[in-house]
């Protein structure tokens, strides 16, 4: 598959073929060609083993978008033999199967923390917006009803407020951080507690519910955590309680969140992420103790940027020999500092 | 507790309303009709000793000189910009006002301003209750808020509390008024043209008077840019309304996070139809939580009056 900019590898060598299962922007497709011969799955429009058998020579790296649009799985490995490297291009690696990577001696690394402080801004400021109600008076504003009715509903205040996180990584830390600026009180559940923070740890996310007035979800999807929100921890959590997603929709039952929500077991929610995207449950749409986003918070034109870089740095590491910079390993705690592959 | 005469202008506060009835002798302005308030002062003048009022009300020279037994005015707001300091300066009148409960409150919205401006959050939730997530696919990109520098005009107890946050979010942060502090961690610029020019975030955070007024004018808004963001959660009048509209209009500002408006609860149509603008009513201390410690302030700063004590937060 011939491109039409010519790439130039370092030290003069031809460029290492690359699989590329990602839409990508123009940007990031010239800075790709320009290093690597690019193996564009997407832009073939063929079926996947029919585009790999005629692929000129066997890739050794595939660069692959999640969100369900491709697998990393048995299958898949199957496929494509020669693989010995997949760079994940997001923050979440749900779509690669860890275990059988690690079986075949196939390494994985993820966008490491390029997403992390724009995930984390947007939990903060959507967290602001559900206590402060910044949503629904903005459209009591924009309605033309400020005149007419008079002061919009009181909100509720987020100085002093116990925010528990679920799943402290990159994310978490950075909201937390964040958060502790408000003067918020700050607890996490994970799988261990980590020695270097002060924050509360709470050895199960039900405790940690009963213990805060806001629940905030940025751990990982996998095994453990698909729906680690239920319907005892909503009820944990209480009828003042505020639910953040910033995670995967899976993360929480969804069902019993819109009950939960229609019910007044808990106060309001701020939710990026849903089980069915892009469809949200119907209920959600006309409550204004709820904000709503399509799956937003961390695309911004500064992380598109920071993931090209990261993305072919991960890739030119891979190809020199050299440790990958942002390696994920099944069910263990990344040696990256802060980090944890929950 | 003596039965101090105590006149409430709106009814602001149902707590607060309350309170007043129970431990004052309670007039309320609102019970006559707009065009007999003159009636109603003048037949319940001998008796007010106390006036009640919020941010937007104020007490002018009218109103005081209608009340010659006036000795205090309590306001629930931090903002006393609408009362004529000098006429009570003139009279020997008290004047308190509201700092300090509501100081978290107005910085959170402040930053929440920011970050649903520059994040887009009102206008993605909006696009997704439109059902756009499903017929046009995802919502375009926005710009990151972390790192952003932010510009704060006047840094006092609200400027300082946005700054805190704003370094929670590795901002870099400077600010203008008219005394450099030497902080440690802020740059100071003299003048709010150059504080504009090297900022991606203005915040207006300072009280309003003769000169405030309009401190953020076309110059202003042209130095802050096409990528600039301007948030007010000072007051309408700090900003030279029509030129921030038509300045967002045509592109030559960014965007904005407005709380405040020249002439509330009255917001432009042109600002309506923006889709760069997040526009809340008025309601930096907006919580009830907040409201509620506000007026307890209000009514203990009464109390004090007439026993006799310091007052808690006197103005003048």
């Amino acid at each position: 598959m011939a491109s039409s900019v010519t790439a130039r590898a370092s030290g003069g060598k031809p460029p290492q073929a690359l699989l590329l299962l990602r839409r990508c922007d123009a940007a990031f497709h010239s800075a790709l060609q320009q290093r690597f011969h690019v193996l564009d799955f997407f832009a073939s429009g063929e079926p996947l083993p029919a585009f790999l058998a005629a692929a000129p020579e066997p890739p050794r790296a595939a660069v692959v978008m999640g969100g369900g649009v491709v697998r990393v799985d048995t299958a898949f490995l199957d496929a494509v033999p020669s693989l010995r490297c997949v760079v994940g291009t997001g923050a979440g690696v749900d779509h690669i199967d860890l275990d059988e990577c690690a079986r075949r001696g196939v390494a994985v690394a993820n966008s490491g923390r390029v997403f992390s402080a724009d995930a984390a801004d947007h939990a903060v400021g959507a967290l602001i917006a559900v206590l402060r109600r910044l949503s629904a008076a903005e459209r009591f504003v924009r309605r033309g009803l400020w005149p007419l009715q008079g002061d919009y509903n009181l909100g509720s205040k987020l100085g002093g407020k116990r925010v528990g996180i679920i799943g402290l990584g990159n994310i978490g830390s950075l909201i937390a951080k964040r958060l502790e600026a408000f003067g918020c009180v700050i607890n996490y559940n994970s799988r261990r507690p980590k020695e270097s923070v002060s924050y509360n740890y709470f050895p199960n996310v039900h405790d940690l519910a009963s213990e805060s007035d806001v629940l905030v979800v940025a751990c990982a999807l996998n095994k453990e955590t698909r729906h680690i929100v239920n319907k005892d921890v909503l009820a944990a959590l209480g009828k003042d309680g505020i639910v953040v997603n910033i995670g995967r929709g899976a993360n929480i039952d969804e069902a019993e969140l819109v009950k939960a929500l229609k019910e007044g077991t808990i106060a309001g929610a701020a939710l990026d992420v849903f089980e069915n995207e892009p469809k949200v449950p119907a209920e959600l749409l006309s409550m204004d103790n709820v904000i709503l986003s399509p799956h937003i918070a961390v695309f911004t034109s500064e992380s598109r940027s920071d993931l090209r870089d990261h993305t072919i740095a991960n890739l030119e590491a891979f190809f020199s020999g050299k440790p990958l910079l942002t390696p994920v390993f099944p069910n263990k705690v990344s040696h990256i500092a802060g980090k944890s592959n929950q | 507790m003596e039965s101090l005469g105590v006149l409430m202008l709106d009814p602001m506060d149902d707590y607060l309303k309350q309170e007043l009835g129970r431990r004052f002798q309670l007039l309320r302005l609102w019970d006559a009709p707009p065009d007999r308030h003159d009636d109603f002062l003048r037949a319940n003048a001998e008796s007010i000793r106390a006036v009640v009022t919020g941010g937007g009300s104020g007490a002018d020279a009218a109103l005081i000189d209608a009340l010659p037994g006036l000795e205090i005015i309590a306001s629930y707001s931090v903002g006393v910009d609408r009362v004529d300091l000098p006429r009570c300066r003139e009279r020997g009148i008290r004047v308190t006002n509201t700092p300090g409960v509501l100081t978290d409150d107005v910085a959170d919205l402040a930053v929440g301003l920011a970050i649903a401006a520059l994040r887009r959050i009102p206008q993605a939730d909006r696009y997704l209750r439109a059902g756009q997530w499903k017929d046009n696919g995802d919502y375009p990109l926005t710009t990151r808020f972390s790192g952003k520098r932010v510009g704060i005009i006047g840094l006092g107890r609200i400027g300082l509390a946005i700054a805190k946050r704003g370094e929670g979010f590795d901002c870099p942060v400077s600010y203008y008024q008219r005394r450099d502090l030497a902080h440690a961690n802020y740059t100071y610029y003299p003048t709010v043209v150059e504080l504009a020019r090297n900022s991606d975030v203005l915040v207006v955070a300072c009280s309003l008077n003769e000169q405030s007024r309009r401190i953020v004018d076309r110059e202003v808004i042209e130095a802050l840019g096409p990528r600039g963001v301007l948030v007010n959660i000072g007051r309408g009048g700090h900003v030279d309304e029509p030129e921030l509209v038509s300045a967002l209009v045509d592109g030559r500002l960014g965007g904005a996070g407005l709380d405040v408006y020249a002439d509330e609860p009255d917001v432009p149509e042109a600002l309506m139809a923006l889709d760069n603008v997040v526009l809340a009513p008025h309601m930096g201390s907006g919580s009830l939580e907040t409201r509620t410690a506000m007026a307890d302030l209000v009514l203990g700063n009464l109390e004090a009056h007439v026993l006799k004590k310091p007052l808690l937060t006197p103005v003048v």
